[in-house]
């Protein structure tokens, strides 16, 4: 909204003590926003996964722009729209030019954009995690730059679960939720349930576990990894407990069938490769 | 134009199977092209799926992973793990829109000639897909 913009610009640099900003940069009126934000703030927290990974509307990442609108405006089943209409960045309207944002190619983390001091992870983030940021950041206890809030250790460390489960976990057997009934005092891996909780930051007090859904891994990972997706893919590929090619093609076909969705649900723009490949080659 | 594309290949060598294969196929005197980078590994289940990506972020355009033919790992298992991530990786990377950039093969210790022919095939296959400028593509805006 133009006022409250107008608002901030007004204020002096640097004025604003912390900025929680959420949400993931999708449009060039997000860049411009953060941007100024990021000019009146003292510090900037990136408030929840889309803010910090990219979240789950940076699964958009596997399409192009054209696939997303085309869709979103004239495929997608609840629309109507016989004139096949679709946005444009600039329209002429007899008052004179419109302009729109214009959508960005891929979505981006808020650090894509600019800088970042703190990260508050969780979608949503949990309310233990919220008081901590703000009471280390009240009482002037701040952190190093860059910190993520939450544990430094794996979900598995804090989840109540982890006593049950058993030093070695070899899947034959994979299920998903909807396919079994969770015996909700034993490891969900354990159960044939993929699990992402051995990769995932821990903090949240395994809130999903105990309402009885395995862990999809919105923390984000742990310090110092790169890309959570290719340490879930790995971890997961561990487990399947198949020698033979041709089996475990199968069971990965079965109960695997989007990887990219699996396990880059949180954080697809914060991995290596960001979305998929555009280039043609030469 | 005129230039003649020269791909980039990473490839990870297992240190008791593949790697001892490329050697052979060196001291046979088996020409095999420059075009590969080799980086040995003490077993291919060492090859992390980020090492994969991270190669293709930084630079490759393509990546080869190989190790001991099934039921010969010196560590019993560490292929078929690599096996198991090679084929989730794979479709992983089918979304990604990278599948055709990363192999699997098994190379023994005595197929130097094996290697020579893979990594030919593998090079000439790249060479037509063209330069990846994975990093460059995906930061534009």
């Amino acid at each position: 909204m133009d006022f409250k913009k107008s608002d901030v610009e007004k204020m002096k640099d640097n004025s604003i003590d912390v900025a929680f900003i959420n949400g993931g940069i999708r449009l060039s009126e997000h860049e411009e926003m953060v941007r100024l934000l990021r000019r009146k703030s003292k510090v900037v927290v990136a408030f929840g996964s889309c803010a910090h990974l990219g979240g789950i509307p940076g699964l958009a990442n596997l399409y192009s722009t054209s696939e997303l609108i085309t869709y979103a405006f004239r495929e997608a089943p609840t629309v109507v729209n016989p004139d096949g209409v679709t946005p444009t960045a600039s329209y002429k309207a007899p008052e004179g030019e419109l302009e729109l944002p214009r959508i960005l190619k891929y979505v981006k983390p808020l650090d894509d954009v600019i800088d970042v001091d703190y990260y508050i992870p969780g979608c949503a983030p949990t309310p233990n995690i919220i008081k901590k940021a703000l009471d280390d950041i009240l009482s002037g206890n701040l952190p190093p730059k860059g910190t993520v809030f939450g544990s430094s250790r794996a979900l598995c460390d804090e989840c109540e679960l982890n006593k049950t489960k058993p030093e070695k976990i070899l899947l034959k057997d994979l299920k998903r939720v909807h396919q079994v009934k969770l015996d909700l005092s034993k490891c969900y891996l354990a159960q044939g349930v993929l699990c992402l909780g051995p990769v995932t930051r821990g903090g949240c007090g395994a809130l999903c576990i105990k309402g009885g859904m395995p862990c999809t891994g919105c923390f984000g990972p742990l310090d110092n990894v790169k890309d959570f997706g290719a340490r879930a893919l790995s971890f997961i590929a561990s487990i399947i407990d198949y020698d033979d090619e041709k089996l475990a093609e199968r069971i990965i076909e079965e109960y695997l069938p989007d990887p990219a969705g699996w396990f880059y649900r949180y954080s697809l723009p914060r991995s290596l490769v960001k979305g998929r490949y555009s280039g043609g080659g030469k | 134009m005129g230039e003649r594309f020269e791909p980039r290949i990473v490839v990870f060598a297992c240190n008791w199977c593949s790697y001892a294969g490329i050697d052979l196929a060196g001291v046979s005197r088996i020409k095999y092209p420059h075009n590969v980078r080799i980086v040995k590994v003490m077993c291919s289940g060492r090859v992390h799926p980020e090492m994969v990506l991270k190669a293709l972020v930084d630079g490759a355009d393509g990546v080869l992973i190989t190790g001991c033919h099934p039921g010969d790992c010196h560590y019993i298992s560490g292929n078929y793990k690599t096996m198991r991530r090679y084929l989730l990786l794979r479709k992983l990377l089918r979304q990604l829109g990278l599948e055709e950039r990363v192999r699997l093969e098994w190379i023994s210790a005595s197929e130097g000639d094996r290697w020579a022919k893979v990594a030919t095939d593998f090079v000439e296959h790249i060479r037509r897909l063209g330069p990846l400028r994975l990093k460059e593509v995906m930061s534009a805006e």
